[in-house]
């Protein structure tokens, strides 16, 4: 009898319908990826706290790292979030050029960053100084490794924008995903802030 | 999505205040803010390795939260309130992680029993 009442009446609805969500949920959604990938950030950097003085007769940090390359390295990724910051104004101005250019020279200077990580690493497993040989090692790879491995795929991804914006100009999507990647690439670069300041320069101090 | 839609769209990016101004004061703050403790490692300006590492922590925190609001564009009003929302829950969680792993594993390691040099003289 209830049901029969109900269907005659206005149907009822049990959720807002009002237009008070945000514009973009693609972007929301995209800042909560990074707030997970932060807490997966928190627990590598929560390991190395824990384990990065167990140097078991090995070198320690101030032996190995080279703060004149860090330095370099940390000046890139700087340089590289000023760049992106000027390919987004672009995009605002509408100019396709313009935005081209500044993502190419960002992706050139996220390349330099993962290759001069790749010559340090490189360098140090030449040594005979891998992750196996002290959980100071072990959780210094997994920890930097990890930052540059997203550095890496953030890089693939801006080329593969690039593209993207060439072939269809600054349309609604790709403007969409030009702002989702400049929030992964500001993201990595608080993570490399802790890991200069929390990994190299308190891992150097006696 | 319509054009009317779209004109939306770009209006609400137009609100978030991105700016060339905003780049550069953030950029210039970065710079200063990681020039410095590099600087204090580097050049050993102090003695104390305790006040080393307390400066260089805060600077650190200073120089994250100036990447946050220049280059993230965080404020409580972006996205409705819920990427302010979120991030407040992130740190919560980070904060626990962190500090509990810390404090926990260093109180382990303190209470280890300390090996006698029989047992060590033993070990394989």
């Amino acid at each position: 009898m209830a049901e029969t009442t109900v269907a005659t009446r206005e149907v009822p609805r049990f959720y807002e319908t009002g237009p008070h969500h945000p514009e973009q949920p693609t972007l929301l959604g995209f800042w909560l990826y990074l707030m997970s990938d932060c807490l997966l950030f928190a627990c590598l950097f929560a390991c190395y706290g824990v384990l990065g003085r167990n140097y078991a007769g090995g070198p320690s940090g101030a032996e190995l790292f080279e703060l004149p390359l860090v330095a370099l390295n940390t000046s890139l990724l700087l340089l590289s979030s000023i760049t992106y910051g000027f390919a987004v104004i672009a995009m605002q101005r509408k100019l396709p050029g313009a935005t081209l250019a500044w993502l190419a020279l960002t992706g050139l200077l996220g390349a330099g960053f993962v290759g001069i990580e790749l010559y340090e690493f490189g360098h140090l497993i030449h040594e005979g100084y891998g992750p196996q040989r002290s959980a100071f090692l072990s959780s210094f790879f997994a920890l930097v490794g990890t930052h540059g491995l997203h550095v890496s795929v953030g890089t693939i991804w801006l080329a593969t924008l690039l593209v993207q914006i060439r072939k269809h100009g600054l349309i609604a999507a790709n403007r969409r995903r030009l702002m989702c990647l400049s929030m992964f690439w500001h993201f990595l670069d608080v993570v490399w802030i802790g890991v200069f300041t929390f990994v190299y320069l308190m891992g150097v101090l006696p | 999505m319509s054009e009317h839609d779209e004109h939306e769209v770009q209006d609400e990016h137009d609100t978030l205040h991105i700016t060339v101004g905003g780049y550069v004061t953030g950029f210039v703050l970065s710079v200063i803010l990681t020039a410095i403790p590099f600087w204090l490692v580097m050049g050993k300006v102090f003695p104390s390795t305790t006040i080393t590492t307390f400066v260089v922590l805060a600077l650190a925190m200073v120089q994250i939260y100036v990447h946050m609001v220049f280059f993230l564009h965080m404020s409580s009003k972006a996205e409705g309130g819920w990427a302010w929302m979120s991030l407040i829950f992130t740190l919560v969680l980070l904060v626990i992680t962190l500090s509990g792993s810390l404090w926990i594993m260093y109180h382990l390691k303190a209470n280890t029993m300390p090996l006698t040099p029989e047992q060590v003289r033993k070990l394989p």
